[in-house]
């Protein structure tokens, strides 16, 4: 019973109960969903198409939960700013022209300027919400606006195509590695960012300021700093994503590269049991939380699902999965629990 | 039910995971009485009052009103509220830009033809406070009034809504003398037309001046309840801390030292913040108390955040240890040595979701930077060194904060401090809201600091606890520091002269 009590109350106890409801379902559905086949040395199958799919949602997560956790608001701008980042990317490889088959910058040359591209971002939307205190939806909100636009005008309305075979290395197989490149990228950026947080004190910085910022500046820590370095690190997430979505359809396509990301990767860090007025927070919810996200989507295709009705579907799942691990759920659950044990003391005396 | 009770609780209890909050607690109060509610902190007065108020639910033992058949259980405070029982906080919780009418009728507006009828509800607020002789704007922001007038009105708010029962729960604690004055006045009228009231309170002049009965809590059981006049103050405190009175006035100061000749620590010059204190000097030495006195308001704590660059100084110079520092932000004056404690706990002391551990660590981990994290294992041992040290009551290290009763949170800010080893520390009102026992471990160990060759400023709203602990006090008066008085000029008369305007005629 003890033991019992102890899993329940482990901090990711229901972020993972509902991935593996989820998974249930998935398996009901669909008996194969957990076959793997090998074609032409490359893994195939449900599991791994969520798996490389989730990728560019598990990185915007780890950024947003990180702003979530300092600030207690939301980066709603993440999604343009992965649109940015992939038409700065094609735009400095197809060197200003609309279609190519070779080249016309180094490739590493417009990967790192995407990247800095999105660090950029982020240095914007820090600076509003650390700097001039604006609220986060709202200084987000500009970038979440203009981004698209900015995206426009890079491509000059048009949409890039980059058609060089090694440029959907990022978005699919490495020749020879039988998993999706996504999937090692998440694993790095995953690692790393924990590594960070466990290793040196950044982890209770964040904690510390999202819960108490006047205390905490108090207690000798930069609490503008720190809510600044978070987005800073989102936009750079928003960066690599925008690159991973770009590679895998080899082009910049202003209009949908990320559209409607950031909602997705917020939902994500509510479902890994993370609270949304920041303060303590758990990386691996929000991970979790992610292929939650995903798992949903492909098994709704899988049921074939129109993607226009998707979403009303995906609705409903989120509807019950959030207020499963609502507190006023719990409580409900405590009191059926504490009647049951009632009656059978009753029913004892009796 | 007895003649003239209004409400009585038996055999309450409530536990907490790992602590037994409340046990076989009884209490009962009459009507048109002030009934006092004493106890150290963690001795289940707050949970008492949390579990009648329905914010915690009780486990054990019935709660019943007068007027009312059976047993009550209030499952919110609203439902306590319509049950005949309101509670008024030390923070006031009512909506600081609305009008005072507004608050008082929010959620229950006279209406006319559904609208509100704001000239009626204006015309009810006043006639509701003029009874309770509060003359105000009735039309005004609620922000534009004292503390202590937003308390009145939130207790007139609660007795209109027919309070059979009022709780004040810590009503006084930021409340200067004459308001408290007033607060009794108003108290009292309530108490001739049958309220019955629970006073919850530290300051034990004001529950003898006051009260008809006290009941006595400890470590979450009854220790009793009694009439005022046949409980002396000593027995009292010897109640609630449940052993002989360690005499507060014991703690006396021992081999009077010449500080004056030590080195020097702090130095202002000039120093000083547009808006909140005027430029002043001050020298503080090696080993020394130094308390600022003065009232409400006068800069006080104003001139300590100077210092310490809580509120960024924007004249003069501060010199630490006779070299010059610039002070940006508090880290800068925590690596020259420096340590500040708060004077508002809750906003900006704990962290509240943060466990005991990392509340300690943080200050110490802050001063070392964010490369250097602290091992897990030295982090157990300075926390359990200083829970052992400051006797801090946690179930655990791990344990949230927010779930530690007040004075223990205080004492864990104290670690939180004394683990960076100050040269020089700042203490704002750190006894407020706390009980007489850690009053006393807290200005015992100020004067062992100060031996071991720290330099304290201690500000207190307690004269008698600055005389006790003090070698030397700067008077403040209107934002300025107007004087400075030695220990042997210390006494609660001089003390008094100088605040009120007699050291210096500027």
């Amino acid at each position: 019973m003890n033991k019992i009590k102890k899993i329940t109350s482990y901090e990711l106890f229901l972020p993972i109960m509902c991935f593996i409801l989820v998974l249930l379902i998935n398996v009901i559905k669909t008996p194969t969903f957990f076959e793997v086949s090998i074609k032409n040395g490359v893994f195939y199958g449900y599991i791994i198409d969520v798996i490389n799919r989730a990728s560019e949602l598990v990185i915007l997560a780890v950024g947003m939960t990180l702003v979530v956790a300092s600030s207690g608001g939301t980066d709603i701008s993440v999604g343009a700013v992965m649109s940015v980042a992939a038409a700065l990317c094609c735009y400095i490889l197809a060197g200003g022209q609309q279609t190519i088959n070779a080249y016309q910058n180094p490739y590493v040359l417009g990967i790192l300027l995407a990247l800095v591209v999105g660090v950029v971002c982020g240095c914007f939307n820090g600076f509003l919400v650390a700097k001039m205190k604006i609220q986060p939806m709202v200084a987000t909100l500009i970038l979440f606006t203009a981004g698209r636009g900015i995206a426009q005008l890079i491509t000059k309305g048009q949409i890039t195509y980059i058609r060089v075979e090694n440029y959907k290395l990022l978005g699919a197989n490495i020749p020879g590695i039988p998993l999706p490149t996504t999937i090692f990228v998440v694993v790095i950026v995953v690692l790393i960012t924990n590594i960070v947080l466990k290793k040196t004190a950044l982890g209770l910085y964040i904690q510390s300021v999202g819960i108490n910022a006047k205390a905490s500046r108090l207690v000798g820590l930069k609490s503008s700093r720190i809510i600044f370095l978070t987005y800073v690190f989102c936009g750079l997430c928003a960066g690599i994503a925008g690159l991973m979505a770009s590679s895998r359809i080899y082009s910049a396509d202003a209009n949908n590269i990320g559209l409607n990301m950031e909602l997705d990767a917020i939902l994500a860090v509510a479902l890994g049991g993370n609270s949304l007025s920041g303060g303590k927070f758990t990386l691996l919810g929000s991970v979790i939380g992610a292929y939650t996200i995903q798992a949903l989507t492909t098994t709704l295709y899988a049921m074939s699902v129109s993607a226009d009705q998707l979403p009303v579907y995906k609705a409903i799942v989120v509807v019950i999965i959030v207020s499963l691990q609502s507190k006023e759920f719990k409580k409900i659950v405590r009191g059926l629990k504490d009647k049951k044990a009632d009656g059978r003391k009753e029913e004892q005396v009796a | 039910m007895e003649q003239g009770v209004v409400l009585t609780m038996r055999q309450i209890g409530k536990t907490f995971p790992g602590v037994i909050a409340l046990e076989n607690v009884d209490f009962t109060l009459r009507k048109g009485e002030i009934h006092a509610l004493m106890g150290e902190n963690g001795a289940g007065k707050s949970t008492l009052i949390k579990v009648l108020t329905g914010v915690e639910e009780f486990e054990t033992g019935e709660i019943k009103m007068y007027g009312r058949d059976g047993a009550i259980i209030n499952k919110s405070p609203q439902e306590a509220q319509k049950n005949g029982i309101s509670t008024v906080y030390q923070e006031v919780n009512l909506c600081p830009n609305l009008s005072v009418a507004e608050n008082l009728f929010i959620g229950r507006e006279p209406r006319r033809a559904k609208m509100i009828d704001w000239k009626k509800m204006n015309q009810k607020s006043k006639e509701l406070l003029a009874s309770l002789d509060i003359e105000i704007d009735v039309t005004k922001a609620l922000e534009n009034y004292s503390i202590a007038i937003q308390q009145m009105i939130a207790i007139a708010r609660a007795v209109d809504m027919s309070a059979k029962v009022l709780i004040l729960d810590e009503p006084t604690s930021s409340l200067d003398d004459s308001e408290v004055e007033k607060l009794f006045a108003l108290m009292k009228k309530l108490k001739k037309d049958g309220v019955g009231i629970i006073f919850v309170t530290h300051f034990l002049e004001q529950v003898y001046a006051i009260c008809d009965h006290i009941t006595v809590l400890r470590n979450g059981r009854l220790v009793g309840e009694y009439a005022v006049e046949h409980l002396p103050r000593v027995q009292l405190v010897a109640k609630m801390m449940g052993k002989d009175f360690d005499d507060l006035a014991a703690i006396k100061k021992v081999g009077e030292q010449n500080n004056e000749e030590k080195e020097i620590i702090i130095e202002a010059k000039q120093l000083g913040r547009v808006g909140s204190i005027k430029p002043f000097n001050i020298q503080i030495h090696k080993g020394e108390v130094i308390g600022l006195s003065g009232l409400l308001g006068s800069g006080r704590s104003e001139l300590a955040r100077c210092i310490y660059g809580a509120d960024k100084s924007d004249s003069g110079e501060l010199l630490v240890k006779g070299e010059k520092l610039l002070v940006g932000a508090p880290i800068h004056a925590m690596q020259n040595g420096m340590a500040y404690l708060p004077e508002n706990r809750k906003e900006e002391g704990i962290i509240a979701d943060l466990s005991v551990r990392e509340n300690i660590m943080i200050a110490l981990q802050a001063k070392r930077g964010m490369l250097k994290l602290i091992s897990k294992k030295e982090q157990e041992q300075f926390t359990d060194k200083y829970i052992d040290l400051l006797q801090i009551k946690t179930a655990d290290r791990e344990t949230p904060i927010k779930q530690l009763s007040g004075g223990n949170q205080q004492k864990v800010i104290l670690a939180r401090w004394l683990l960076t080893d100050p040269d020089f520390l700042i203490l704002d009102e750190p006894t407020r809201g706390i009980d007489i026992g850690t009053k006393t471990e807290i200005q015992k160990l100020v004067l062992e600091l100060a031996k071991k060759g720290m330099a304290v400023m201690f500000i207190s709203s307690e004269i008698e606890e600055m005389i006790r602990t003090c070698s030397k006090m700067a008077v403040l008066r209107d934002g300025c520091k107007v004087g400075e008085l030695k220990e042997e000029e210390l006494s609660q008369d001089s003390i008094m002269k100088a605040i009120a305007g007699g050291v210096k005629n500027e």
